[in-house]
């Protein structure tokens, strides 16, 4: 049994709005190659088990494990995949290594998001089959009630919305793996028809292919690999109860439990006086407000007012997303939580080239599973 | 066990009950359309596949030839970058007699679906496909076959550029 868990090893291939060069797999071996070089491990000596993070739904295939083994080094070992996102695949991995199961293990995600082309069609299969499908709306409408009604009960405003689209996409100018970094302003980042009213359509990330790959090790093994292991402080995840019509659309119980889970593992108290930085989904620019307020980083309704201020820019008190986000990087799918932690280890690691923020210690890392889901999950990581 | 049972639990529903909407239910035809990136090695097979012949992958490392092509080897981990092309004969490493279809109807003339290990190949590397030309009942493992192909203007780069394979007598063309 480890105590301690750290992650020794990052690789990743993309972002790219299409990828036709490249198969799936192709993207997990060249993401995979990476991390094991840059861990120093041969997955097929070294590895004791492989998690992937998929839907079998996105993907096309059932049984998505079946096509996972080769291109990871993972034939004949252990390996599964789970329906989660890359937050919910590296606490599955931290749990197999604080269990005692596994000395090393490998966690991927990737998105081939522009090979499915009925992609809001797939999305609307989350909906309630007998109460909500039936309707026949987008699902981007859940996005809309909820942004509706947390404007209303917090004053946020439609413009402390668009400082978000604009901080992330800046952001992303300066991150060579983001495709779409841009300059915008606050009134063209509110250009457009609205997809969901309030929700324009440059508060929704965009989707991007790309695979992320880490390896894990228990502490005993980190010592020996890594000369700069990232410590997993505390792990997190929660859901919500699912229903559309009893939903505290506002304030995010789940968010806020699964942080308080690992805030109590990592023995932090008070967030904002121990985490030097976050990266946060930002599937829509609102979320990242909702987001950052259910992380316990500031009260209710305060978040807007922070970023417009300038709190959360990479010079502010708690730089947010200075990776871009999925604004700028592109949504991932289910490898969205593994883009936010990959940036948190960068950064932790100092490797984060024009973007690398000074003196950081302590950051988080936190994912959402998009509409309509009340499912999240929570990482603090530490050098 | 069944006999011990004079009536079974529970309300069984019947077509009847469905056609007269005396029963909630749902009917959705499921809308996902998937354009997968073929990529570099399968891209290649299929290309090759086009062009009316096998295309496989060589690991200098386990020294081991494989088809389809992969860009790495599933068992040393190191890339797969040399490939080579493969005769289009081979031989039955285990097949089927199919009475089902794929959308479940009986069929009297059952399919024969067959892995073959295709020749220059390592062993245990081979292509899946259907038998043709042959009685059922003369399949057997260890048969030896050969591809039919498709007219070369109707190939698409498709497995099914491959029609069947069919058995084939030692110095035979």
């Amino acid at each position: 049994m480890s105590e301690r868990v750290a992650i020794i090893g990052v690789g990743w291939a993309g972002y790219r709005p299409v990828s036709p060069e490249v198969s799936y797999k192709e993207w997990m071996y060249e993401a995979a190659v990476k991390a094991y070089a840059d861990a120093g491990v041969d997955p097929r000596r070294d590895v004791d088990s492989f998690v992937t993070v998929a839907e079998d739904f996105i993907e096309g295939t059932s049984i998505f494990d079946e096509y996972v083994p080769d291109q990871l080094g993972a034939a004949l070992k252990p390996v599964h995949t789970i329906g989660g996102d890359g937050l919910h695949g590296l606490a599955t991995g931290y749990m197999l290594i604080r269990t005692g199961l596994a000395n090393l293990v490998v966690v991927e995600g990737h998105s081939k998001a522009s090979n499915v082309l009925t992609l809001p069609e797939i999305t609307a299969y989350a909906q309630d089959p007998v109460l909500n499908r039936p309707l026949g709306l987008n699902t981007e409408f859940v996005a809309g009630l909820e942004m509706n009604r947390y404007l209303f009960e917090t004053g946020t405003s439609l413009e402390q919305c668009a400082a978000v689209v604009v901080k992330n996409r800046r952001n992303a100018l300066r991150n060579p793996l983001a495709p779409y970094g841009a300059d915008l302003t606050l009134d063209e980042a509110l250009e457009g028809p609205p997809l969901a009213w309030p929700l324009y359509h440059r508060h929704k990330s965009k989707h991007a292919d790309g695979a992320i790959v880490m390896v894990l090790a228990s502490g005993e093994r980190a010592e020996v690999l890594s000369h700069q292991p990232i410590w997993i402080l505390g792990m997190g995840w929660c859901n919500c109860a699912p229903s559309l019509e009893s939903r505290d659309w506002n304030e995010l119980r789940y968010i806020r439990k699964a942080a308080n889970m690992a805030y109590q593992q990592a023995g932090i108290v008070q967030p904002n006086l121990v985490i030097d930085f976050a990266e946060i989904d930002d599937t829509y620019a609102y979320k990242e407000l909702q987001h950052l307020e259910a992380l316990g980083f500031c009260r209710v309704g305060e978040a807007g007012y922070l970023t417009e201020e300038g709190a959360t820019e990479p010079e502010g008190e708690l730089p947010v997303n200075v990776s871009g986000g999925s604004l700028g990087m592109g949504n991932l799918l289910d490898a969205s939580g593994l883009a936010r932690a990959l940036e948190v280890v960068l950064q932790l690691r100092g490797e984060a080239g024009s973007r690398q923020l000074e003196e950081v210690e302590v950051g988080l890392a936190q994912s959402w599973r998009g509409v309509p889901t009340t499912s999240g999950a929570v990482a603090v990581m530490s050098h | 066990m069944t006999n011990k049972f004079k009536e079974f639990p529970g309300t069984p529903l019947s077509e009847g009950d469905f056609k007269e909407g005396k029963i909630l239910f749902y009917h959705d035809q499921m809308k996902a359309d998937f354009a997968w990136d073929t990529g570099v090695a399968i891209g290649s097979y299929l290309a090759a596949l086009k062009e009316g012949y096998l295309l496989g992958g060589y690991c200098q490392t386990c020294r081991k030839t494989v088809i389809p092509p992969r860009t790495v080897c599933e068992w040393c981990f190191r890339p797969m970058d040399s490939y080579v092309r493969l005769e289009d004969t081979g031989t039955v490493n285990t097949f089927s007699l199919c009475y089902v279809t794929w959308d479940v109807k009986r069929i009297k003339e059952p399919e024969l679906p067959a892995v073959i290990e295709i020749d220059g190949a390592s062993p245990l590397h081979g292509i899946m496909h259907k038998l043709g030309e042959v009685d059922p009942e003369d399949v057997h493992i260890g048969m030896r076959v050969r591809a039919v192909w498709k007219p070369p203007d109707e190939r698409e780069g498709a497995i099914t550029d491959i029609l069947y394979f069919k058995p084939f007598k030692e110095g035979e063309s």
